[in-house]
């Protein structure tokens, strides 16, 4: 009988959970990355991972209360039961990343300590320092080279994923090229797990790594996957501005006590207004002419709002108010009144971060901060079978710290080892981690990332051997399949390289065709478009500009035509794979007339749930090689959907224009 | 050559130079290059205008929008590694005028604060060169499964909670496990040498990033049980007693870990285990 094989493409904590819990069923799996993937871009995350605990929940919190805190921090727009699915899975998830390891900070009497977050009131936050990511994406590559050493894991690194390889409307493997010898070729699997990560890199600068460009996403997009809610991308409200990347600073800082604020004058009236001596040393402003507009706006979560929010509000201030401090776009974030050893423990991490880049030691000097693009809501479709719990009709949002109404059995919320779970719309092609559109709706909660990873790993990982073990999948394993479609790929991808090759030292010398150019124009552009506020007009100009840079790199001109380690090659070969993601994020926000989490349209600035609470999904058409919206209808069964204010106040004077940014008309 | 410099001179030094550096100035960038395995290396120079904040990464970025050297000669955009850019993945590390480090955070500012100052960029010499500052790391990942770098959990189901830890167990174990596989520790190392035949690799210096990991997991209460066969393999050819005790390892690590404490913990093991060994037969 033949051999059933996994593919999962991606290395970093989605990836590596998938291939632990494949390899460990039985099923051998070929890992594929254009990293070690002990360097993926999981390490970037810093603060930490959200579970309901033991504290917590004598405290009145349950895993209910993170999947409502979750939906509504979401703003209703992700399916709820896969949700509800991961939120029981929470405290299953760290009980094992404690075994494997993971350096968790920990209580005097060695229990797991946490933190506050933002979207909720209790401390439900683990975490180890300051980089949590870079721990647990260990602790999941130190699993995985077990596994690798007993031969079950076979990993590809340095490999760049092509395309996948689609016969009979099925997923039967990729093509892929290997970055140091070039060569192309396709490799069978009867499964296909998407675990590529975000897209920051379509925005030129913003927190992500370097190889988060979307291109692996963007490939599957052109060979039929559906892509949903691209528009929906969060800008972390707190990054270090700088030359190359704009460096996230955690919302633990936040959780950990910092405090935003910039120096400004009350007037007699109550308003706010600018301050003479903005932007000199910080220290030297007294209290009482430095405006804490998170804490005043909202006096119940203050700092710690959800990132849309807070993101907003430091752009209201800079922006629409100028009260940046020395009349930038930057505002403090304050750690310095709190106890510098406290600090250094448990920040440590971030705050070198920042000391490196900056100069400054932000636990005696105020960091200056500006939001920036962080991370992609939108993604892959994909699908679920519900689980058990399906009430005649949805509930009210749960009261905070009440009783929750059902328990949190594996399989109430997604059907536990359905082969649907986290499959896109292709047959065999899973999509896990970032690159899944599910769990966070119209945007995430701090903390929630780590765990989705890890959630469609451990979980739907199980779809996928399932998957591949049903009757019909296991009559026609893709080892038996005739080598045509295969070859038909590569076939193609050879093409395509050859067309970027034959451009050296021929082609229009431009600068126009310089792939570095029109990233950088790309970029520029999407920044400018589709971020924190958007609208009819502006998004109109980006479609417009992004057209035309698509015209260009019809005409791109590389720099070199290597036959071994050709990075520029894989670079342009990715710019043309974020123009598409580019688009599909600017039609979606164009489609999308209302506002709702990160998406805030001025020409539309209340949600609109009778006709959008709906998630928008982009499809390709090949032959016209553009790309199409449609909207799908969400599952909303459990929780019926209110405004979400955060107890907003109404602020006195400054946040008139804010204030009415998160109203909504079915409060 | 390796400069040492140790971290609070080095700091201090790139405090004064960030003073002085003066913003758009043009400094020189030389980079060593090289097309692939087995060609010969020639040294290329690039003129780069400064922005504030600039590092190494955005100088490369800069040169390989447009590849001309100083003498107007059109060449190949440079080939580096990198990944996070805030100096947590190990991807971009390389030899900055002549020390080992992250080009990431490495600033301009810090390093060529003067017009016309010149700034050199080369491969790690104790790893492959695939293509100019490109280096093939994979020894040092083969390492981490010789002296078998993991918990071995009973499987991924749902068993409870691990072991409880006091937070200063937790904060010498959160320390080690900070290590992000650079390689510095092994490039500033002069008992670790570059070795392309990979039959070699398991009787070759294994480094101290290895020996320190082999501590990390021989302090985990689950990790412990596989701390024999950690030892036995350190023990043994290429293990702790090739250390020349240079104590270079520890000055150049990015992430401040004490790598020397571990050499001199595994190296007490060792002798306890030879011990055990001997006794018992």
């Amino acid at each position: 009988m033949a051999k059933q094989r996994v593919i999962v493409v991606g290395g970093g904590l989605a990836g590596l959970s998938a291939c632990v819990r494949v390899a460990e069923a039985g099923v051998d799996v070929d890992l594929f990355s254009m990293v070690p993937v002990k360097r993926s871009h999981s390490v970037c995350a810093q603060g930490g991972i959200n579970a309901c605990n033991e504290v917590a929940r004598q405290q009145g919190y349950s895993e209910y209360e993170h999947f409502d805190e979750t939906i509504y921090g979401g703003d209703f727009l992700a399916d709820q039961h896969p949700v509800l699915e991961m939120a029981n899975w929470a405290p299953k998830i760290i009980d094992l990343l404690d075994r494997m390891g993971v350096p968790f900070n920990r209580t005097n009497e060695g229990y797991r300590d946490l933190r506050l977050f933002g979207g909720s009131l209790f401390k439900r936050t683990h975490f180890a320092g300051a980089t949590t990511g870079q721990q647990l994406l260990y602790a999941l590559d130190e699993q995985t080279r077990r596994y690798e050493a007993d031969g079950k894991v076979n990993k590809y690194e340095f490999w760049e994923f092509l395309g996948p390889v689609v016969s009979d409307g099925r997923c039967v493997g990729i093509v892929a090229q290997d970055m140091r010898t070039m060569q192309v070729r396709s490799f069978r699997a009867d499964a296909v797990v998407m675990a590529t990560g975000g897209c920051g890199l379509v925005y030129g600068k913003s927190t992500n790594s370097v190889v988060c460009t979307g291109a692996a996403a963007a490939r599957c997009f052109q060979a039929g996957a559906w892509y949903g809610n691209p528009e929906m991308i969060q800008v972390h409200p707190t990054a270090i501005p700088g030359a190359d990347k704009l460096r996230l600073m955690s919302e633990s800082a936040r959780g950990e006590g910092g405090r935003v604020w910039v120096p400004a004058i009350k007037g007699q009236d109550g308003r706010w207004g600018k301050h003479p001596r903005s932007g000199e040393d910080p220290k030297k402003i007294p209290e009482n002419e430095r405006y804490y507009f998170l804490e005043e706006r909202y006096p119940a979560y203050g700092n710690i709002v959800p990132r849309d929010i807070a993101t907003r509000e430091i752009f209201d201030i800079c922006v629409n108010e100028g009260m940046g401090v020395a009349n930038e776009n930057q505002v403090y974030l304050d750690l310095t009144h709190r106890d510098p050893e406290y600090l250094a423990r448990k920040l440590g991490g971030i705050l070198d971060i920042y000391e490196k880049f900056v100069g400054d030691d932000p636990k005696f000097t105020p960091m200056k901060i500006f939001p920036a693009v962080h991370y992609s809501m939108g993604g892959l479709w994909t699908q679920f079978s519900k689980g058990s719990y399906n009430p005649s009709e949805p509930r009210d949002k749960h009261k905070s710290g009440t009783r929750a109404p059902i328990g949190a059995e594996v399989g109430m919320g997604m059907e536990y080892g359905s082969p649907i779970n986290s499959s896109t719309n292709i047959p065999g092609l899973y999509a896990f981690g970032e690159v899944n559109f599910a769990y966070h709706g119209a945007n995430r909660l701090g903390a929630n990332a780590l765990l989705s990873c890890l959630f469609d790993g451990l979980c739907c990982g199980v779809s996928v051997v399932n998957y591949v073990r049903s009757a019909e999948v296991s009559k026609a394993p893709a080892e038996m399949l005739t080598s045509s479609a295969y070859d038909a790929v590569v076939e193609q991808e050879n093409a395509k390289i050859k067309r970027f090759t034959d451009t050296v030292g021929k082609a229009d010398a431009s600068p126009l065709f310089n792939p570095y150019q029109i990233h950088k124009e790309l970029g520029q552009e999407m920044t400018a478009a589709c971020t924190v506020v958007k609208s009819a007009a502006r998004l109109e100009q980006c479609r417009t500009k992004i057209a035309e840079l698509r015209d260009r790199f019809g005409k791109v001109r590389l720099g070199d035509a290597a036959t071994w380690t050709n990075q520029t090659l894989s670079y342009t070969r990715c710019v043309g794979d974020m123009l598409l993601i580019s688009e599909a994020i600017c039609l979606a926000s164009i489609e999308r007339k209302e506002s709702r989490g990160a998406h805030y349209r001025t020409d539309y600035p209340t949600r609109d749930d009778a006709n959008y609470m709906k998630s928008t999904v982009a499809k390709f058409s090949k032959p016209m090689q553009s790309t199409v919206i449609e909207l799908f209808e969400i599952d909303a069964s459990l929780i019926r959907p209110t405004a979400r204010t955060y107890g907003k106040t109404d602020p006195v004077g400054a946040g008139g224009a804010a204030s009415k940014k998160v109203a909504s008309p079915e409060v | 050559m390796i400069q040492t410099l140790t971290s609070t001179s080095s700091a201090a030094l790139a405090a004064s130079n960030r003073r002085i550096a003066k913003q758009g100035r043009t400094v020189q960038v030389s980079i060593k290059r090289c097309d692939g395995p087995n060609k010969p290396s020639r040294w290329e120079t690039f003129k780069v205008t400064t922005e504030r904040g600039m590092n190494v990464i955005s100088a490369l970025m800069q040169i390989a929008a447009n590849p001309t050297t100083i003498d107007g000669k059109q060449t190949t955009p440079p080939v580096w590694d990198s990944g996070c850019l805030e100096e947590v993945c190990g991807s971009c590390t390389m030899v900055i005028n002549g020390k080992v480090r992250q080009s990431c955070s490495c600033l301009l500012d810090d390093y060529v604060p003067n017009e016309g100052d010149t700034l050199t960029l080369e491969p790690m010499s104790k790893f492959p060169v695939i293509r100019d500052l490109w280096v093939d790391r994979e020894r040092l990942f083969h390492n981490l499964k010789r002296v078998k770098a993991w918990v071995p959990i009973d499987g991924t189901y749902s068993l409870g909670a691990g072991p409880r830890e006091t937070p200063a167990k937790q904060e010498t174990r959160y320390k080690l496990s900070e290590c992000m596989s650079c390689g510095c520790c092994l490039e500033a190392c002069p008992q670790f040498n570059v070795e392309e035949d990979k039959a070699q690799w398991d009787t070759s210096f294994i480094g101290a990033h290895a020996i320190s990991q082999a501590r990390l997991f021989n302090e985990h209460e689950t990790g412990k049980q596989l701390k024999d066969e950690r030892i036995d393999v350190l023990m043994g050819p290429g293990g702790v007693n090739d250390c020349g005790n240079a104590q270079n390892c520890v000055k150049v690590c990015p992430k401040h870990i004490p790598l020397t404490e571990s050499i001199a913990a595994i190296g007490r093991a060792v002798t306890i285990r030879s011990f055990v060994k001997f006794f018992k037969g």
